[in-house]
């Protein structure tokens, strides 16, 4: 984004504007906290805070690591993607899974959608931030995704035990961030607060930022339930009786644990045709998550007990 | 895909990349209808997808307040307790977007309680849409928050006089809430009020024209912010860069990562840093996209120098012919966000661009009426208040004035137990300099480090015989001056007998050696920028001028405790007297040998005449008076 015009005529175009803006609230975070951490989920917009903070921080690699909270049900492009990533930015990769989950056998099937995140996602979060001791955790949540999120400070303070109280949040007043916390104390901060997802797509395109491939369509084996179409990733998913995956071209428009991601069917096969495609869509990104049709309100609830 | 244009495509999104912003916010009482106007904006500028639309109608049966029709403010009202209680509590960001331009909107609460979040929502916007109901006309909340709004700079307003449904669409009404609104909103700083009268729920002159306000040919809400021009004068200001991060990968590279906030910078231009007065030269300006010749307000680089100098987080790099002020006390109005009070003298932090320092409320000049903008004595500031102080920080700080430069004027409060922002603040003016300001640079010395204490560092040398009271004065001085915030230390016989000099004796070489040695770590006290308090009986003339003349002109501070031998005698504290006039202690001053008062002793305290407490009390007077502190 270099300067070409003369400086004094120039001004900052919307997608420099929230650039700068992360860009600025990531130094603050790494300016103020003694051991921030990136949660990293590897979706379109975890690519694009990747992306800010290799630029945030130039020539330096970015001064904190990145963390995975791996439930072991991710899709296996995803995995792959995600430690390139890691290696390409020089940054440091954790990846935690709640062990404990896994050992009592908790799958999205076996005790439904609700309690698995709960488990294997919310808990093994705090779980990890506890175990590191991080004080700060980058999400690349963003305000136009739901209700609760539009709602959130840009430093989000977490107590103790990663609880949001959103009745009480501190005032947050221009680029001033009051990034004061006691030991065991946290801040979530959200340097993509002020985007949306036609920004993420168009800075994806024009930065020619790497995504996982599964946004892009490609005839993929697929089942349908209730509507939704679930993408076969690998033999466990359980399959009803008479159930025969069929190939479709689909694509993803959203990232989470295969089994409650609901794939679309689409041509849109290269990113100028995704955003195109976006720009028609008369459904909002959320509406391929399985999780926040649980129940009304149910991601302030999720977020008061410390999902991100 | 077959509809796919990619000529037309790049031609949509070159489009898009040109398009603006515009951060605007609704305010105004409560039930004023802020939340349906940004649902009717979304509604209308076919921002809501069907999945939301779906789900809208279904909360509306549940929670809606309107009957049959879609709840607008349900689509804002994100938060359980909001939509269960059917109020606003936290502000919300909406986004949407049309042909002209790109918006951001904050919704703010209504309520008083919640002026806080009114205010954090108003403090990154740059257009206020007050809402009045038509019905009611302008209440505390419409003055309230225009006044708020004006204070954090808005600019434009847009006064939405709503709900114009329920008063028969008449101009009368409209026109007499406009005249009162104008009697009071000509002392704010606004310049641009655009009043339009407006059915949010049911879409008058929101995007579309009313059918029923054929009187009012003035734009809809959507035509003037989409043309109403808000561009900041930032490019224009002079350069101010606060320092965010030090960026050093290797030892070959050192750069300074952070945010204009004002200004254009380019390579080859002369920068200083603004409170040590060094100067320097741009060498580079880095992204991760390349090197670039200049950058320009909002734009976030890093800046390399052709000098190393020190330069750390909280440095503010300007223009070298157009620098800030450089202050510790300043005059500000403050808005106080924090259920319990702010008082006078309690110290708090001060995060001000990416600086943060330890500073108090010296005094309340006064507390801002928001209803009648009247001025009130007040000893506190409570919850919401709105007040001019003064204020004093730990050290000075770079600023500008918040009405020349919001970036690097305001400034928030920060409650150093709780760690809660409890106040946000603009500074008006200094009130003075800071003392002794480095326009030219110098190397780290006990000025500076004192300069950053708030203190004129100097060794205070209390003397006088055994039981006149040092000790316990100077231990009286010494609670005062830390009560002020200031930095001490108190070196006495105690702490140093058992210790630094813990191998002499009391033959008359040991004493002298002592003091010689108490002179010397108060000169290291004094180095550090403290004010060191000595409590020794130091009989000698020549110790005391020995002392004295290790350290600078002024930095010496002696004060002789005159309290008569029989007085001190009587007191006998340790029981020294008594062996002494049993003859078990030799050369004991006063007894066996002799103490040489002081001929000019900057201080004489009447020991024994006065309380302690009084004595100590002219020690910190003269230290006021003669700018130590």
């Amino acid at each position: 984004m270099s300067a070409s015009l003369p400086v004094k005529a120039h001004q900052l175009t919307h997608l420099q504007r929230l650039e700068a803006e992360s860009i600025h609230i990531m130094r603050e975070v790494a300016a103020e906290f003694r051991n921030p951490v990136m949660l990293y989920s590897i979706g379109k917009d975890s690519s694009v805070m990747l992306h800010l903070a290799k630029k945030a921080f130039y020539p330096s690699p970015p001064p904190f690591p990145l963390l995975h909270v791996d439930t072991t049900w991710k899709f296996r492009e995803m995995i792959a993607f995600r430690d390139q990533a890691a290696e390409d930015a020089r940054m440091d990769l954790i990846v935690h899974t709640n062990q404990e989950g896994v050992k009592q056998g908790v799958t999205p099937f076996t005790h439904g959608s609700s309690v698995y995140t709960n488990i294997m996602k919310t808990d093994a979060l705090k779980e990890a931030l506890t175990k590191y001791g991080f004080d700060a955790a980058f999400g690349g949540a963003r305000r136009d995704e739901e209700k609760s999120r539009a709602k959130e400070r840009i430093f989000s303070f977490r107590t103790e035990n990663h609880g949001w109280d959103p009745k009480n949040q501190r005032p947050e007043l221009w680029s001033i961030y009051n990034a004061r916390v006691r030991k065991g104390e946290s801040i979530r901060a959200f340097p993509l607060s002020n985007w949306t997802e036609l920004d993420i797509w168009q800075y994806i395109l024009k930065e020619n930022i790497p995504i996982v491939p599964l946004y892009f369509a490609a005839k993929r084996p697929v089942v349908e339930r209730d509507g939704m179409l679930i993408m076969v990733d690998d033999e466990r998913l359980p399959l009803a009786p008479g159930e025969t995956p069929e190939m479709r071209l689909i694509r993803f428009r959203t990232l989470g644990c295969y089994p409650l991601t609901a794939a679309m069917e689409s041509p849109a096969a290269t990113l100028p045709e995704i955003v195109h495609e976006m720009l028609i869509a008369r459904t909002s990104e959320r509406s391929g998550r399985l999780i926040d049709h649980d129940e009304a309100g149910s991601m302030e609830k999720k977020k008061r007990e410390g999902y991100f | 895909m077959d509809n796919f244009d990619p000529a037309a495509f790049a031609e949509y999104l070159s489009r898009q990349e040109r398009k603006d912003l515009l951060r605007f916010l609704t305010c105004g009482s409560v039930d004023d209808g802020k939340s349906t106007l940004i649902g009717r904006l979304l509604y209308d500028t076919k921002l809501l997808f069907e999945d939301q639309l779906a789900t809208l109608q279904k909360d509306s049966a549940k929670h809606g307040t309107v009957g049959e029709d879609i709840d607008f403010a349900l689509l804002v009202d994100g938060l359980e307790a909001e939509r269960e209680q059917g109020i606003t509590i936290d502000v919300a960001y909406r986004f949407f977007a049309t042909e002209k331009r790109k918006f951001i909107v904050a919704d703010t609460p209504g309520h008083e309680q919640y002026t806080r979040n009114m205010a954090t929502g108003a403090s990154n916007a740059d257009l206020a849409v007050i809402l009045i109901d038509a019905r009611k006309g302008v209440l505390t909340q419409t003055r309230r928050h225009s006044y708020i709004a004006s204070l954090l700079g808005i600019k434009n307003v847009v006064l939405a006089i709503n709900k114009i449904d329920l008063v028969g669409y008449s101009q009368d009404v409209f026109e007499k809430i406009l005249a009162d609104y104008n009697s009071f909103a000509h002392v704010l700083a606004f310049e641009n009020i655009q009043p339009i009268p407006m059915s949010a729920r049911f879409g008058d002159n929101v995007t579309q024209r009313g059918a029923n306000l054929d009187w009012y040919d003035g734009p809809t809400l959507l035509e003037h912010i989409e043309a109403v021009d808000v561009r900041g004068a930032e490019t224009e200001r002079p350069l101010r860069f606060p320092v965010q991060w030090v960026n050093r990968p290797n030892l070959d590279f050192r750069g300074y990562s952070g945010t204009l906030a004002s200004g254009t910078v380019s390579v080859g231009e002369e920068l200083v840093v603004a409170a040590s007065g060094r100067k320097s030269t741009v060498k580079s300006i880095v992204t991760y996209d390349g090197e670039k010749e200049n950058a320009i307000a909002g734009e976030a680089v890093t800046i390399t120098l052709t000098d190393e100098i020190d330069i750390s987080r909280g440095d503010l790099l300007c223009d070298a012919n157009q620098r800030p002020e450089v202050a510790d006390q300043f005059s500000a109005h403050l808005i106080w966000m924090h259920d319990d009070a702010l008082v006078p003298g309690r110290p708090y932090l001060f995060k001000i661009g990416t600086k943060t320092v330890p500073g108090s409320v010296t005094e309340i000049k006064y507390n801002v009426d928001v209803n009648t903008f009247q001025h009130l004595a007040a000893k506190k500031v409570d919850l919401n208040e709105v007040s001019v102080v003064n204020l004093s920080f730990r050290e000075p700080i770079a600023f500008d004035a918040y009405a020349d430069n919001p970036e690097t004027g305001g400034f928030i409060v920060i409650d150093r137990l709780t760690n809660l922002t409890v106040g946000a603040g603009m500074i008006d003016f200094a009130l003075r300099r800071a003392s002794n300001i480095h326009w030219q640079a110098v190397d780290l010395d006990k000025h500076r480090r004192g300069e950053a204490m708030g203190q004129r560092p100097a060794a205070i040398w209390f003397t006088g015989l055994s039981g006149a009271g040092k000790s316990t004065v100077a231990n009286l001085v010494e609670k005062r001056l830390f009560a002020l915030g200031k930095h001490t230390y108190l070196l006495d016989g105690d702490n140093i007998r058992h210790g630094l000099n813990r191998d002499l004796g009391f033959t008359e070489v040991d004493r002298v050696e002592n003091i010689r040695r108490v002179a010397e770590a108060a000169r290291l006290f004094v180095d550090a920028g403290v004010i060191v308090l000595c409590s020794f009986i130091s009989p000698f003339r020549s110790e005391r001028r020995l002392a004295r003349d290790l350290l600078e002109p002024g930095e010496f501070v002696e004060v002789f405790v005159d309290t008569p031998l029989h007085v001190a005698e009587k007191r006998d504290p340790k029981g020294l007297y008594k062996k002494a006039r049993e003859g078990r202690i030799k050369n004991f001053t006063g007894i066996d040998s002799p103490y040489e008062p002081p001929e000019r002793a900057e201080i004489t305290l009447a020991g024994g005449m006065a309380a302690p407490e009084e004595l100590a009390d002219q020690v910190v007077e003269y230290l006021r008076e003669q700018g130590y502190i």
